[in-house]
């Protein structure tokens, strides 16, 4: 069953990946990518991260996609872009040797070494134990003890956040206003 | 009968993890719209995050989804000053691709 999930889930996430990459309008590019995004909370929840599952589809197809679509009807750049035309000459085999070359680099070590993967086992932040203590209880209690700090510094990065995007995205102001 | 027998581990997750990843950095090297830019780094960001869930499955540690919990929060962040940085250049030069953008100085 879990084979199912993943296979079906994996061909939603690469198809969507893939219609990122080749689609010329930017808004179905936008769209590809909640496709992709919904894939990965799938498998989010085949892995057991039944909290992230729901904050992939809120944050990123809910907030964050919908953040591209404005900026996309907000500027008028929805027309299509013909992809047959290579302004570098030279470049899209360029970059498809690079992407192999990595996928090599990445995928060899995964399945070869599929049995050495190693790691520290935590002792006291388990994801499955005797007691049954939901995802969510799991997750916060190490956000809220461990790693509480980082927690605080992640407010200030979005106070910073919205405070440059309201900088940049201002229209400048004219002289002739004052 | 075999599809039964068979049970996802976790290379499968970082196998996929890893094409995604690929997908991601091609379509960064090779598209020139910069709003598509920003959408394959996001691809790549997901990619991560899904390495990052299945390696905490695997080692049974909940510190991996929390990680995941600040790249989302990142990501976030990144794509609102993104976004701002695209309307400003987008507003001076309408239809702007990488290319004309590849000068600091506008």
């Amino acid at each position: 069953m879990d084979v199912v999930v993943f296979v079906v889930a994996a061909a939603i996430v690469l198809v969507g990946a893939v219609g990122v990459v080749l689609r010329g309008n930017p808004v179905h590019a936008a769209l590809s990518l909640v496709m992709t995004l919904f894939g990965v909370a799938v498998l989010f929840v085949a892995e057991d991260a039944h909290f992230l599952a729901a904050v992939q589809v809120i944050v990123y197809a809910g907030a964050i996609v919908v953040l591209f679509l404005f900026v996309i009807m907000l500027l008028g750049v929805d027309r299509s872009e013909d992809l047959r035309v290579e302004p570098l000459k030279g470049q899209r085999p360029a970059a498809a040797l690079a992407g192999l070359a990595l996928l090599a680099l990445v995928l060899v070590p995964i399945l070869r070494g599929h049995k050495v993967i190693t790691g520290v086992h935590s002792s006291s932040a388990l994801l499955r134990d005797s007691s049954d203590d939901t995802n969510v209880v799991r997750l916060s209690r190490s956000l809220f003890s461990d790693y509480v700090f980082a927690f605080e510094v992640t407010s200030v990065l979005l106070v910073i956040a919205v405070i440059g995007a309201v900088l940049m995205a201002r229209r400048p102001p004219k002289d002739t206003s004052s | 009968m075999m599809v039964a027998a068979l049970h996802t581990t976790a290379s499968w997750y970082l196998a996929l993890g890893a094409v995604l990843f690929t997908i991601g950095t091609v379509g960064l090297l090779v598209r020139r719209n910069p709003l598509v830019m920003l959408m394959c780094v996001e691809l790549m960001l997901n990619a991560v995050n899904l390495t990052f869930v299945a390696l905490a499955r695997h080692l049974n540690d909940v510190s991996g989804q929390t990680v995941v919990f600040f790249v989302l929060v990142v990501a976030a962040a990144e794509v609102v000053v993104g976004l701002g940085i695209i309307v400003a250049i987008l507003r001076r030069k309408p239809g702007a691709t990488a290319d004309d953008i590849a000068l600091m100085k506008g």
